[in-house]
């Protein structure tokens, strides 16, 4: 099973050079510690930057610069401050070109659920259904089941939707899925994890191809 | 032509009851404190807050929250205030959660001129509902109105006498955008200087769309999130 930082890890392996990308909180912003150092990724936080830097030295906080999860950071030689109008501008246009983020749910059409639990938790989509609805490639990392053992990669997502058919690629702690007209399709196992044991973890359809490799690290 | 007036207290001494606000600022970043301070202090009751957040439970929107006088919230994403959360819950509380971009959007058409956008954040969602939709090229989309605010309220870094602002960093984000959006618009700003003092080239907002501008002062600048990595 994958914990958080391996599956931050995956997904940094889809990660092209030049590539403008927005990450979301949680699993999502880890993956900015895996960029490999050849390569040149742009980070782009929703709030108003592009070219997000690391977090600051202790007492170097800036209260002024901040990321989309309120979180102190720094930019870097290139960097550029803008509205959110326009920060949201480039992202409907479609130039960001990767777009991570968490799920609560992911349905096997590519829907997404991650803002809401009636009754529970209303903190707001935030940016997110702008993104979803955008984003021209879209990931989610995301844990494979509830605490309870429930599978969250659905036939249909039972909580109020984010975005309709936009998720493309899935990594989970169990294995990574692509979203297709097959549904997912398992195509890496996590170490140590097989077959059955994501079959029967996900409720959605699953399409096995003959041959699934394991993960490496 | 001088649009300075004295303090916070002097700039909304015609906010009334049941008005429409926006206030500027993502998270506690870049939020018009003094402004805040000054509704508080004043207590206008019934008021319908534009804000992407809604502060935390002890500073920012928080403060107006606690004292029960905000009737309706439109923001996009309000996780870090517990006393929201239970407002909200508890039905005390009108929330309108929109989408981040759908919120910076139907701002800057008002600064615009234009009575509605059509985005296709939300479309098959909940916020979809009761919207009129289109297609274009092949994909849905919602429209989605110009607001209508009787005062933004915002923070710059800079502005000089004639109401034109420049802002710094990521303070920036929703506030040069409710600034062309409010029926009046206040800014309360770090250094405020003589007009000519400022780069044309460097204004972020003309002053065309500020009413009244004064300098703020004590500034907090809370910081929400603390995250440093060792040296």
């Amino acid at each position: 099973m994958l914990n958080k930082e391996q599956i931050a890890q995956r997904i940094a392996r889809e990660l092209r050079n030049g590539m403008y990308v927005n990450l979301g909180i949680g699993i999502p912003t880890l993956v900015a510690n895996y960029v490999p150092e050849e390569m040149t990724i742009v980070l782009q936080s929703e709030n108003g930057l592009l070219g997000m830097g690391p977090f600051p030295f202790d007492g170097e906080e800036d209260p002024d610069l901040i990321n989309a999860g309120k979180q102190t950071i720094t930019t870097i030689p290139g960097s550029v401050f803008f509205d959110s109008a326009m920060s949201f501008g480039m992202i409907r246009a479609g130039k960001v070109d990767l777009t991570v983020l968490g799920a609560m749910e992911v349905a096997d059409n590519g829907d997404i659920a991650n803002w809401k639990i009636p009754g529970k938790m209303v903190k707001g989509m935030g940016g997110a259904m702008d993104l979803v609805a955008s984003a021209k490639n879209i990931i989610v990392a995301m844990q494979h089941c509830s605490r309870d053992g429930k599978s969250k990669l659905l036939s249909s997502c039972t909580l109020p939707i984010t975005g309709l058919g936009c998720v493309k690629k899935v990594v989970s702690d169990l294995g990574v899925f692509d979203i297709d007209h097959r549904g997912f399709v398992l195509l890496e196992r996590a170490p140590g994890i097989s077959v059955e044991t994501i079959v029967a973890s996900t409720e959605g359809r699953l399409f096995v191809p003959d041959e699934v490799p394991e993960m490496t690290f | 032509m001088n649009k300075v007036v004295a303090n916070a207290h002097a700039a909304i001494s015609d906010v009334q009851d049941g008005m429409t606000l926006m206030l500027g600022g993502f998270g506690l970043c870049g939020i018009p404190e003094n402004l805040i301070a000054a509704l508080v202090q004043k207590n206008v009751k019934n008021l319908t807050c534009i804000s992407n957040n809604a502060g935390v439970d002890d500073f920012g929107i928080g403060l107006m929250l606690q004292q029960r006088q905000v009737k309706k919230m439109i923001s996009s994403y309000v996780g870090e205030n517990a006393e929201f959360e239970r407002q909200l819950l508890s039905g005390e509380l009108e929330v309108e959660l929109i989408p981040q971009g759908t919120l910076a959007t139907r701002c800057m058409a008002a600064g615009y001129g234009m009575p509605a956008v059509f985005t296709p954040a939300g479309v098959g969602t909940e916020v979809a509902e009761g919207k009129e939709t289109r297609v274009f090229n092949g994909k849905t989309y919602l429209m989605e109105m110009a607001f209508e605010a009787d005062f933004a309220l915002v923070k710059a870094w800079k502005g000089d006498t004639q109401g034109n602002l420049i802002f710094r960093a990521t303070a920036r984000n929703f506030n040069p955008l409710m600034a062309m959006a409010g029926k009046t618009t206040i800014a309360e700003v770090e250094e405020l200087v003589p007009a000519g003092e400022l780069d044309p080239d460097a204004i972020h907002t003309p002053g065309i769309y500020v009413h009244r501008i004064f300098q703020g002062k004590d500034y907090e600048k809370r910081i929400e999130q603390r995250t440093v990595k060792p040296r």
